[in-house]
């Protein structure tokens, strides 16, 4: 009998973390599929069966036509759409963690409205307004566009980091004869700077990858997550998984590297 | 005009600055929420003017209080309305489902490789989303590994009497659709889940155990009714971007496996029908908007039970 239950208690005690991590298996199946298939050379014009090993796409990773100028315009357009909306949100963010004014309700809702709508209803809206208002597409609406869509979220993310800071940090400043703008920039704006951090980080991704809003408002400029799109009707080339392979090597070394310098700076 | 000061104020301040500090907030909101005003509830407007315009693109649009493009939308585009609603409830319950132990092993059991699963959880967003979802063309396909798998194991001719496959494929059917919903979405159950998972104080499951609690209870009991904020969070992240998704329906299903936002797509960027665009985005943020309201509700209540 002993040795029968083991394995079924064994199982029993780590049923979660057999499940955890099968899931998360599904979530990274798709990058493991993306690196394998930058490695391949396909038949024809989609890049969706194995063939050959090759890496030519590693060494002429712009070699196909357009591809780099579409991920340079999507790099220029996430920066700009950064900085507009982590300037405007992190301003509303203070407003809403720090004062008290009339209309405070009104301004909540605006702020969360734009999380809580289908992307398509607010793709297609701006657009009408672009239209009605016979403004041509191009860079500049693909820009107000992304400010607009992530302005809420850099609202969110400074929100919270000011309203757990500690008011009474802010007033020792003051007490020990700190001008308000000398309060501003040694004691508050350091503090929140992490929240401003994430929100300026989450606009970013936000804006880099967006296609929804993007196809709705873009009129004939190519951003990259567009010019996957448009590929995946022409044809996929191995470039596309080529970028998406280095985006998430990126990704990952640079986190891991700052956690390293993180568990570092804390042990000494 | 009142002259109120605040613990930690210089105790001179006179009237002038306390006036100037009124209206510091006002200066820190007005052009973030002008931005707002112009470029995300003007469009609404402009887009609830435009539902109720007819005309045609050559001789153009005028408003005529056309209630009935309502109307004909709905009739036409009713099944679409009722896929997107179906995969997003599909695809949410599956998040859960799936989300759910992974954040409680990110929570509890991880221990030190907690900081590397969460990175692994977030990682993939780096990686353009529509990249990832043409990955799902390659695990899915015919000859693929999944199809083989489930081929093998007869599960294709179940799914395919339930109507989720067809033709013992997977891709090009509903089963391909929601499997890419779900993947899309997972993060944002996860994310959630996890915050609301790592608040609990471990010493009231160790206080469960110690009142003879099985493991079973102490999590249908304890762990679960606290982790509902996050629950109803991760369910409204997932649910809301699913049903007006048209990325999944277009590159893994067919034209059988449409959804209301590829309606919306093509009559806006294709056929130029913007009242039709216009009123078939705001039935579904009607929908939307109803649906969200009634789980809320229910959902509150039943925590309070």
């Amino acid at each position: 009998m002993a040795p029968l239950a083991t394995p079924a208690r064994w199982l029993r005690r780590h049923l979660v973390v057999i499940a955890g991590l099968g899931t998360l298996g599904y979530l990274l199946l798709p990058n493991v599929v993306v690196t394998v298939f930058s490695f391949n050379k396909p038949n024809g014009r989609f890049n969706y069966q194995w063939q050959h090993f090759s890496t030519d796409a590693w060494t002429h990773p712009c070699g196909v036509a357009d591809l780099c100028g579409s991920l340079s315009l999507s790099l220029r357009i996430a920066v700009w759409a950064t900085l507009g909306a982590t300037a405007l949100g992190t301003a509303i963010a203070f407003a809403l963690a720090r004062h008290r004014f009339r209309a405070r309700s009104s301004v909540s809702t605006l702020i969360f409205l734009p999380m809580a709508m289908p992307e398509v209803v607010m793709a297609a809206s701006l657009a009408t307004l672009f239209l009605n208002m016979g403004i041509s597409f191009g860079f500049w609406t693909i820009l107000i566009a992304h400010i607009t869509f992530c302005l809420s979220f850099v609202v969110t993310a400074v929100k919270a980091r000011v309203m757990s800071m500690d008011p009474r940090l802010e007033q020792a400043a003051q007490d020990l004869y700190a001008s308000p703008l000398q309060t501003f920039l040694r004691v508050t704006l350091p503090i929140a700077a992490p929240g401003i951090a994430a929100g300026a980080l989450l606009s970013f991704a936000l804006s880099f990858d967006d296609f929804i809003i993007t196809n709705f408002n873009a009129g004939s400029s190519v951003t990259f997550p567009m010019y996957v799109w448009g590929a995946a009707q022409r044809g996929t080339p191995v470039q596309i998984n080529v970028i998406g392979t280095a985006m998430f090597a990126t990704a990952v070394l640079c986190v891991l590297a700052g956690q390293l310098v993180g568990r570092r700076r804390k042990r000494s | 005009m009142t002259l109120t000061t605040t613990t930690g104020e210089p105790a001179v301040s006179d009237g002038a600055t306390a006036r100037r500090k009124k209206l510091v907030p006002y200066w820190l909101l007005i052009p973030g929420i002008l931005w707002l005003l112009v470029f995300f509830a003007a469009p609404l407007v402009y887009q609830a003017s435009t539902s109720l315009q007819t005309g045609s693109l050559e001789e153009g649009f005028k408003l005529t209080w056309h209630f009935g493009t309502y109307a004909d939308a709905l009739g036409e585009y009713y099944p679409q309305f009722l896929r997107s609603i179906g995969y997003a409830t599909a695809a949410t319950v599956l998040c859960l489902l799936l989300g759910y132990p992974l954040a409680y092993l990110i929570a509890f059991r991880a221990g030190r490789w907690r900081n590397l699963l969460m990175v692994l959880v977030i990682a993939p967003f780096f990686t353009s989303f529509l990249i990832r979802t043409l990955a799902w063309k390659t695990i899915l396909s015919d000859g693929g590994i999944v199809v083989s798998t489930l081929g093998s194991l007869h599960v294709l001719g179940l799914t395919d009497a339930l109507g989720l496959t067809e033709g013992h494929r997977v891709l090009a059917t509903p089963l391909a659709v929601v499997c890419g919903l779900t993947y899309n979405f997972l993060p944002f159950m996860i994310l959630p889940l996890y915050s609301s998972l790592e608040r609990i104080d471990s010493r009231l499951h160790e206080a469960a155990g110690d009142l003879y609690a099985r493991p079973l209870t102490t999590f249908r009991k304890v762990t679960f009714p606290l982790s509902m904020p996050g629950v109803v969070a991760g369910t409204l992240l997932t649910f809301i971007p699913a049903a007006g998704d048209y990325i999944n329906a277009e590159l893994l299903g067919s034209t059988d496996q449409k959804m209301i936002g590829n309606v919306i797509q093509s009559q806006f960027l294709r056929v130029l029908d913007y009242p039709t665009a216009a009123a078939l985005s705001f039935i579904l943020m009607a929908a939307i908007l109803a649906l969200v309201t009634l789980y809320i509700r229910k959902s509150g209540t039943e925590e309070l039970v």
